[in-house]
Formats: C-alpha cells, sequence, structure tokens
C-alpha cells in the first residue's frame, strides 16, 4: 500500500492549515456563502438536511488498519458513532459540527488522510477494483496508476473549477469491477498485439439523470501518456463543457453534443502538442509500483488440511459460498465483510465494529481494508486456515451475512434521511426489503441480483444499472419510486428499461418480491436473473406487478 | 487603486478604456472586440495596450497580436467560470506569452493560488482590503503534484 513520503504529508497538512483559515473566515463573516460554499465542497464538506456532512477519500478503496482505528476515533469524538461507506469507495461522516471540521481533517492527516477534492465541481477521488492485485482475471494491477492519477488530480491548479464534477475509475481485470463504463472517463489496462500493456481510454460514460455508457476515445494508450492524455481531456473539457445548465454540464453531454468524432479530433490536437513534455517515466512508475507489491504470503498456507471439514458447518460454507472470493495465491482467499445486515442501513458502520475490523485485518490480512462501490469492505489476502476464526469473529459482530452479490447486498443512498436532494427515503425502504428477504435459502435460490436504491435522479446509488432499479420521485410532496430492470454496471453494459409507472412507498417491497418471483417461477435452468431480463424483456414483470391495478 | 503584481501590492498604473468611450493616454486596457475593431489605431499610439478577455473568448484570437499586447486581463464574470485557468494556461504553455496576466471580476482572493499556478502573475481583487490576505495565500502550499507553469 502507497506510504507518503515528506511531499504527500506536507501536501495535506499545508491542506488543513488552509481550509481552517477558510472555515474561520466564513464563521466570522469575512467570506461569504456563496464562495465557502465552493471551498468548502472542494474539501469533502456538505450542508445537509441536518447538519454538514463531511466526506473522506479512500483513495480506490484502500486503507490501513490505522486509518480505520481514526475513522473509529472520528465517529466516536466528533459524529453519532458511525460512519458510512459510499459507492465511490469513500467514507462519510453525517453528523460532524462545521467549526470541528478542520480538527477532523487534522485527525485525518495524521494517518495519510484527507478530504481533499471529494466534492464540488472537480476532478474527484478516482476509483478502482476492490479485488485489484489479488484477483485471478488481472492483467495488471491498477493501483500504481490510480495513485499516480491521485497525485496527478490532487490540488491541480486548472482543473479546480470545472463545468461539473469529474470521475475517473481504472480496472485492470478481465472483469470490471470498477464500472468503468460509467465514469467521465473510464481506464482499463489491456494487452496490444504487441503484447504490452497499456491503456483503453474511455470517456462521457456517467450516471445520474442522463446515464450514458461511456465511448472508447482511445482503443490503446501506452502507458508513458497517461497523463498528458488526461490533461488533454480536461483542457477540452474545461473550456468547452457547457457551463449553463448544470444538467448538461457533464463530459458525457460535450461529448454527446459534439460528437465522438469531433470531441476526439479536439483532444487529439490538443494531447500532440503536449504530450512530449508530461511524458510518465518507467523509473516513476515503477518507483510507484514497489508500494503495491504483494505482501509477505506464506508458501505453506496451501497445506492447510482442516478446511474439508470446516466445510461441514453449514453457515460457514454459505458464508464462504458468497463472501469469499477466488485469490491468485494458492491457500489465500479475498473475504467481503458485508455492510448489509438485516437491520443495519447499507454502508453504514459503528465505531466498535471498525476498531474489530482494524484488529482482525492486522491479525489475519497484512493490516489492509479495502472498500467496495457495493459498499462493502474486503479483506484482501486471508489464509485458508484463518478463514473459520475469521469468520466466527465477523459473525459476532454482525459482519458476516452470507448475503454479497445477492437481493439483500443492496446498494442505497442515504435519501430523504439526510440528504437534502432527495425525494424520497431509501434507508427505511432497504430495510423493509431486506426485511422480506430474511429467508437465506430464498435469497440463496435467487441468486445474483443487484439492487441499486437512490432518493432522487441524482442516482448516487447508480440505480439505473441496478439490475433492479429503484429510483425515489416526488408526486405532489408524496414518496413514490420508479423501478427499472435490466441495468447493469459490468462488462456488457446496460442502463435498465422502466419497468411502468413509479409505486407507492408502501409498494415497494411488495413489487420487489414479486419480479424474483417471476423469476423464480420463469427462469431457465441455472439462468441469471439477468438473464433472464435479457431473454424476456420486462413485460413478465410488469404484468405481474401491475396486475391489480 | 492597488493590486497585487509579482508578489507585491503596488499601485495599477493601468486603466481600462471601456468599447464607447474615448481612448486615453498612458497604459490603457480595451476589451477584445475593441481590439479586434480598432487594432491599428490603438498601435498607432505610443502606449502600452492591454486587451481584456473573458471565458468565452479563445485566446487563438489574439495569438498573433501577442508581441503589441502588454496585459492580458482576464475577467471573471463569476468565480466559478474555470476557462480562465485554461486562457491562461495556454497563454504562456502554449504561445509564451511574457506579458503581464492580470485577473480582474468577479474572483476570489482564495482562487489566486491556482491562479498563480497556471501562469497569472496579477491580481486586480474586487475589495482592496482583501489584498494583504490574498497575498499571503500565495503561500498556502510549498508542495505540488503536478507541472503546470509555475
Ligand atoms: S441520489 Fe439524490 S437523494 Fe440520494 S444521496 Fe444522491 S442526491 Fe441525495
Amino acid at each position: 500500500m502507497y506510504q507518503y513520503n515528506d511531499t504527500d504529508q506536507t501536501l495535506i497538512e499545508e491542506r488543513v492549515a488552509q481550509f481552517r483559515r477558510q472555515t474561520e473566515s466564513f464563521l466570522n463573516g469575512t467570506i461569504s456563502d456563496d464562495q465557502f460554499r465552493a471551498l468548502r465542497l472542494m474539501n469533502g464538506v456538505y450542508i445537509q438536511t441536518h447538519a454538514p456532512m463531511l466526506r473522506v477519500a479512500g483513495p480506490y478503496g484502500l486503507l490501513n488498519s490505522k486509518q480505520i482505528r481514526k475513522l473509529a476515533h472520528i465517529a466516536r469524538t466528533y459524529d453519532k458513532n458511525y460512519c458510512h461507506f459510499t459507492t465511490r469507495q469513500n467514507i462519510q461522516f453525517n453528523w460532524p459540527h462545521l467549526e470541528k471540521i478542520p480538527d477532523i481533517l487534522e485527525e485525518l492527516a495524521s494517518v495519510q488522510m484527507h478530504a481533499i477534492q471529494t466534492s464540488g465541481n472537480c476532478l474527484r477521488n478516482t476509483s478502482s477494483d476492490h479485488l485489484a492485485g489479488v484477483c485471478i482475471d488481472e492483467i495488471e494491477d491498477p493501483r500504481p496508476y490510480c495513485e499516480i492519477i491521485r497525485q496527478w488530480t490532487t490540488l491541480h491548479p486548472e482543473f479546480a473549477y470545472l463545468p461539473r464534477k469529474f470521475k475517473i475509475a481504472v480496472s485492470g481485470a478481465k472483469l470490471d469491477r470498477a464500472a468503468t463504463q460509467f465514469h467521465d472517463i473510464g481506464l482499463h489496462l489491456i494487452n496490444n498485439d504487441a503484447g504490452e500493456t497499456g491503456f483503453k481510454v474511455l470517456v462521457g460514460g456517467g450516471l445520474g439523470r442522463t446515464p450514458i455508457i461511456g465511448q472508447v476515445i482511445k482503443p490503446y494508450l501506452e502507458k508513458k501518456h497517461l497523463l498528458s492524455y488526461l490533461e488533454a481531456i480536461l483542457r477540452i473539457y474545461n473550456l468547452f463543457g457547457r457551463r449553463d445548465n448544470k444538467y448538461k454540464a457533464r463530459i458525457k453531454i460535450l461529448v454527446k453534443e459534439s460528437g465522438m468524432e469531433k470531441f476526439s479530433d479536439l483532444v487529439e490536437q490538443e494531447w500532440l502538442q503536449i504530450r512530449d513534455n508530461l511524458e510518465l517515466s518507467s523509473e516513476r512508475i515503477d518507483t510507484v509500483k514497489l508500494q503495491f507489491a504483494p505482501p509477505a504470503y506464506e508458501t505453506d498456507a496451501v497445506n492447510d488440511t482442516s478446511f474439508a471439514q470446516k466445510l461441514e458447518n453449514r453457515s460457514f460454507a454459505t458464508w464462504i459460498k458468497y463472501n469469499t472470493a477466488t485469490h491468485k495465491v494458492p491457500g489465500y482467499h479475498a473475504v467481503f465483510i458485508s455492510l448489509k445486515a438485516p437491520d443495519c442501513p447499507p454502508g453504514d458502520m459503528t465505531d466498535t465494529q471498525l476498531d474489530a475490523v482494524a484488529d482482525l485485518a492486522d491479525k489475519y490480512s497484512f493490516g489492509e481494508i479495502r472498500s467496495t462501490h457495493r459498499q462493502n469492505l474486503v479483506l484482501a489476502d486471508i489464509k485458508q486456515v484463518d478463514l473459520y476464526p475469521l469468520w466466527q469473529q465477523l459473525e459476532s459482530l454482525k459482519l458476516a451475512t452470507p448475503n454479497i452479490g445477492t437481493a439483500t447486498d443492496l446498494i442505497c443512498c442515504p435519501g430523504l434521511d439526510f440528504c437534502s436532494l432527495a425525494n424520497a427515503s431509501s434507508i427505511s425502504v432497504a430495510k423493509e426489503i431486506n426485511e422480506a428477504l430474511d429467508d437465506l435459502d430464498y435469497l440463496h435460490d435467487i441468486g445474483d441480483v443487484k439492487i441499486n436504491m437512490s432518493g432522487c435522479m441524482n442516482g448516487c446509488a447508480h440505480q439505473s444499472v441496478g439490475h433492479i432499479g429503484i429510483l425515489g420521485v416526488d408526486k405532489k410532496g408524496s414518496e413514490w419510486y420508479q423501478l427499472t430492470l435490466g441495468g447493469s454496471s459490468e462488462n456488457e453494459a446496460a442502463i435498465g428499461e422502466r419497468l411502468g409507472p413509479a409505486v407507492a412507498k408502501d409498494q415497494v417491497t411488495q413489487a420487489i418480491t414479486t419480479i424474483l418471483d417471476v423469476y423464480i417461477k420463469q427462469r431457465l435452468d441455472d439462468e441469471s436473473f439477468l438473464d433472464m431480463v435479457k431473454r424476456v424483456g420486462t413485460n413478465p414483470f410488469k404484468e405481474e406487478v401491475y396486475a391489480n391495478n | 487603486m492597488q493590486i497585487i503584481k509579482d508578489r507585491q501590492i503596488i499601485d495599477d498604473n493601468w486603466t481600462f478604456v471601456s468599447n464607447d468611450a474615448e481612448l486615453e493616454a498612458g497604459n490603457i486596457s480595451v476589451s477584445l472586440t475593441r481590439w479586434k475593431n480598432d487594432k491599428q489605431q490603438l498601435l498607432n499610439s505610443k502606449d502600452n495596450i492591454g486587451v481584456r478577455i473573458g471565458p468565452s473568448d479563445s485566446v487563438d484570437d489574439i495569438g498573433a497580436d501577442l508581441n503589441d499586447i502588454s496585459l492580458i486581463e482576464l475577467d471573471f464574470p463569476v468565480f466559478t467560470d474555470g476557462r480562465l485557468f485554461s486562457h491562461a494556461w495556454l497563454l504562456r504553455g502554449r504561445y509564451n506569452y511574457q506579458g503581464e496576466i492580470r485577473a480582474t471580476g468577479h474572483f476570489m482572493p482564495d482562487q489566486i493560488f491556482y491562479l498563480s499556478r497556471v501562469g497569472v502573475n496579477a491580481f486586480n481583487l474586487e475589495n482592496t482590503q482583501d489584498l494583504p490576505v490574498a497575498l499571503a495565500t500565495l503561500n498556502d502550499f510549498t508542495v505540488n503534484y503536478q507541472k503546470s507553469i509555475d
């Protein structure tokens, strides 16, 4: 994992001092609401329904145990004993006091963390594959490039006042677990015909009001040109992106309105003029790569003979089936920590859980923890022999619900409970759905279903790419929900199709269970939910969901 | 009026002349439109000429004239319009412009650190009482992560 050097540390400490001054100026009235708004947003501070919200960066989802303990400490000292993991691998605190935020940032800086550019119309935190470096389908570990991009984007002087927010995701594996097709820029490590590794560059993808799948702008980009190419795209976007209407200001609209050909011409012309000056040297890449060298795996991990017997415990076996992933090193497994326990808002964790997970990471997983874009955590390097004791401890922490990838592993934004933009609540609906699907056998029979729910059109929980999407809409002051089917953010990216008229709040759970029942009745053999939707379309579901209307 | 130029607070010795006003003697700055219309007349006067551009102007429009222009004013209609940051970068980085680049209009003192990084060397703030604080912000950071103009 990347460790800060003196430059990194100085930079975040200077940023804390700067934000402290900005906050003081605001509190004593020398800068206006409007000005402070822009400044605080660029440091992750929103003003929400009840209180400010602070969004802390989880750089490409990678955290260490010390950082997790610090989050626990902050939750305890400055918040209501919990924090929330977001769909972009960041961490949110919902109840800090504005005047205390500089202190929180100082605490974060002491463990190499910050909240720089986690909101606002600027270059945001870069996200990536939560199984980077350990998965079996990897072409190359994307994290060194994420770190290089993190540094390049941090306090970039030219691109701090973009038309709109700008998000970059990097994937290095065959299966896209980072939703790169739905980012302003998506980078995919690929091999070219000569066997060299470089990037496929996508641009103009995005969710929100107008979901669009990103298009390839550069089929193959040499690594040394990574930063110059990003800079060229950003300069063109900064100069020509629309600023007259915030709903048309994302780069996807610029790409769409100018047409891909014209847009890529502009980028190409810009790039040719700057690329020689901004080359990324192979030494620089190698230096950063060293920081992501594999941990000291034990070669005897594979010799564990106790596992088969442990699997006789049915609960443990189920957890293994759903909450672990194959690791590239024999004898090791990646473990998902489910933040979707039945009675817990998706993605929330208490200070006690955070501290305990930090201890488990130290004991079993080289002190590292990852956050996923489906709002769970991963301990990436667990020896097979440690799986059983780890499971037991996660069980006692309510962090072992065996539901990863199932219908109750739903992702959900804060909605009406916290967000001032929301049309409808999401946490309470998520809870109801979770309760309705509490029969594990039924849940496991349904299998891989991704439910995503957002409280408004902004789509923070990516409802348009959920296998089942739920979108909160406002109908004359009451909460209604629009359902979509068939979305996906993985390789075969798709935007969900609207099922029919929105349903009332007390009908949502019923609609979801009806949809799942239709699937169970009409699926072929081991056809997945998504495959069935592709095969039959939305009609069979529609007929049942709206049968009584 | 005082401004910040090259990290010092100094008296401003430029006057902006609006499109319909008579040209004055001394250092005068005009709009891009006026520059385009009256270029010859402006060049004939012996005075230093400045041109004020806005976010929607293209620096390519004055690219060929830069030897005759001593000051380029970047006029912020709102502080959130980041196009002027790229204009500054292009003037320095692409056209190698050596004259004064000055931010004017509605920008924040808290933006001048970034502006200075992309090549802006003078700042005409809306409130002159902000000058000392703004000047101090130029020292907010002693390190950075990326190449720009500075
Ligand atoms: S989707 Fe809407 S309601 Fe939910 S967090 Fe985003 S802005 Fe708020």
